[in-house]
């Protein structure tokens, strides 16, 4: 519930621009662009093409792949696509804002992400058996977008990510691009849990100390 | 904008998980659980009370379960009741007074229908609550003054994870040979509906008759053993077990009626000495024998960081009566069982 109330507030925001990508997405069913070259017709991508489709239409690399500064500027790293953060680029402290409409913070790199809600590392979505998700099963990553929940029945994705929004494509969809995810080369990276807000946990239950 | 507007606008939308049913009655008054005009349960309902409750923060509860006149829940498989079309359940949360009411329906389709009711602040009326929940809601006799009103999938965290979608109504959780160390167990309603009573009212079919005459329980070699892995049951066991997504974690809390000892066995083979994810410094087992510090259950079920708690959802105050019982299972018994030779 937390992360759909911060992940709306991201995109009422309308801060980056790779989700509004998705946003559409989530309206207009996707449908492959490409056509057989003679009868005009769409024809049906298989899985793992029609996933690819929809990982790169879709703002996934955005954050999920790191970036670093080439010739033309800020542009992922491909030799580490949808690795994550990198495991050993350790952020600092993010800065404390001063009070006003700035209040997130985003590493170079696309993949470390910083705000109210706390600190969030974006996920290796490699097939990677240990770090990424060459353990999880289809239906395990279908329920994760569509609950918000790790596994569906674990603990909140939190924001950036944008699942009010991937929560609406459909089964067949999702299928596609964890079909296309499996497929891709695996990287082990071993990604930082994410840190939850201080704020958050004293709005939790206020008084009660973290561990015994 | 036009879609940001549509995705706030559908989120607000009282939710109905089964397509082409009839829409949910928005008032819980209008959902056949009291007497007409009163806030007093029909007593046709079956008020009932599971043996290992989950725990909600402290919240007080009230179970009611209702099976259509002539009807019959299929008990042949004892750990996966199959209740009948029409079948209706609430549960109501509260501390001083009650704050949400949920309620969970079969519908003429099969499918399970899943309900929240929030009640004002008079205790008056509760009304349906939005499918996205509502994160915070003001409760001022709620630990922080909040409490969580489930989102639909919130619901089905717990309730579509394997157990099956009554998981308080279950021929362990309703024997009438009670863990009298169970935390948190309630004093039956009278009449107490068990599995004796259940059965009188001829509500069960093809249910063994063998458990009637040895009622089931969790056959742990002690006392201690039998209520922590009662509470992990209850507690755990909707999503950690054989038959839901979870299943490949094989991390099995879930205990059996049909074959208790199985069952039994299971759960240790999957707790005791098994590797578990990074948690914490020093924790690198599920249950470290004779070292609760050590042991990611503990570990879980202690800390309040939402990363790594178990239960991740319905839980910000530590369970500090049942994590007290479990850290004594773990130092006492599971010592005895598995030996004290592993160390930190």
């Amino acid at each position: 519930m937390k992360t759909q109330t911060w992940a709306a507030a991201l995109v009422a925001l309308a801060l980056p621009a790779t989700l509004a990508a998705p946003m559409i997405l989530a309206q207009e069913p996707v449908m492959a662009p490409h056509r057989a070259a003679t009868s005009g017709e769409p024809v049906a991508l298989d899985l793992v093409e029609r996933g690819k489709y929809i990982v790169s239409t879709s703002g996934c690399h955005d954050c999920h792949t790191p970036f670093m500064m080439g010739p033309n500027g800020p542009e992922p790293d491909m030799s580490r696509a949808l690795s994550g953060h990198p495991q050993d680029l350790l952020m600092p402290t993010p800065p404390v804002l001063p009070a006003g409409p700035w209040q997130i913070v985003v590493s170079g790199t696309a993949t470390a992400h910083a705000g109210p809600w706390g600190v969030t590392y974006t996920a290796n979505l490699t097939p990677d058996a240990e770090t990424g998700l060459g353990k999880w099963t289809m239906q395990q990553f279908v329920d994760t977008i569509r609950t918000g929940r790790r596994l569906g029945r674990g603990r909140e994705i939190l924001p950036p990510m944008p699942i009010p929004v991937y929560r609406n494509l459909t089964d067949a969809d999702l299928e596609a691009v964890f079909a296309y995810l499996q497929s891709i080369p695996a990287i082990s990276n071993k990604v930082p849990d994410p840190i939850v807000a201080e704020e958050v946990l004293e709005l939790e239950a206020p008084g009660e100390t973290a561990e015994k | 904008m036009r879609t940001v507007f549509l995705t706030w606008l559908l989120a607000w939308l009282p939710f109905a998980a089964a397509s082409g049913a009839d829409a949910p009655a928005t008032r819980l008054g209008d959902t056949g659980l009291y007497l007409p005009g009163t806030l007093q349960a029909d007593p046709a309902h079956m008020a009932i009370s599971p043996q290992y409750p989950l725990w909600s923060d402290g919240a007080r509860k009230r179970r009611w379960l209702s099976i259509p006149q002539g009807a019959q829940i299929d008990a042949s498989d004892p750990d996966r009741w199959v209740f009948p079309v029409g079948t209706r359940a609430w549960k109501e949360f509260g501390y001083s007074q009650p704050i949400e009411t949920r309620m969970i329906e079969r519908l003429e389709s099969g499918q399970w229908r899943y309900l929240t009711y929030v009640w004002n602040a008079e205790g008056s009326e509760a009304l349906l609550a939005p499918a996205e929940g509502i994160s915070r809601h003001l409760a001022s006799d709620a630990p922080g003054g909040r409490y969580p009103i489930p989102s639909q999938e919130d619901c089905l965290a717990c309730h579509d994870g394997g157990a099956g979608p009554l998981l308080g109504v279950s021929a362990l959780q309703l024997s009438p040979d009670r863990d009298p160390l169970a935390p948190h167990a309630e004093t039956p309603p009278q009449p107490s509906t068990n599995l004796v009573r259940l059965s009188e009212l001829n509500l069960l079919s093809n249910f063994p008759p063998e458990l009637l005459d040895n009622p089931p329980r969790i056959p742990a070699a002690s006392p201690v053993t039998r209520a922590a892995l009662g509470y992990l049951h209850g507690n755990c066991g909707a999503c950690h077990n054989d038959n839901g997504s979870l299943a490949d974690l094989d991390l099995v809390l879930l205990q059996s009626a049909a074959r208790p000892e199985a069952g039994l066995q299971r759960s240790l083979q999957t707790l005791v000495g098994v590797a578990a994810d990074e948690v914490a410094d020093g924790v690198s087992l599920r249950v470290l024998p004779g070292h609760p510090a050590h042991s990611a259950l503990a570990f879980r079920l202690r800390t309040r960081n939402p990363i790594a708690q178990m239960p991740p959802l319905g839980r910000r105050v530590p369970d500090i009566e049942a994590i007290a019982l479990v850290e004594r299972w773990i130092q006492l018994e599971t010592s005895k069982q598995f030996g004290m030779e592993q160390q930190p």
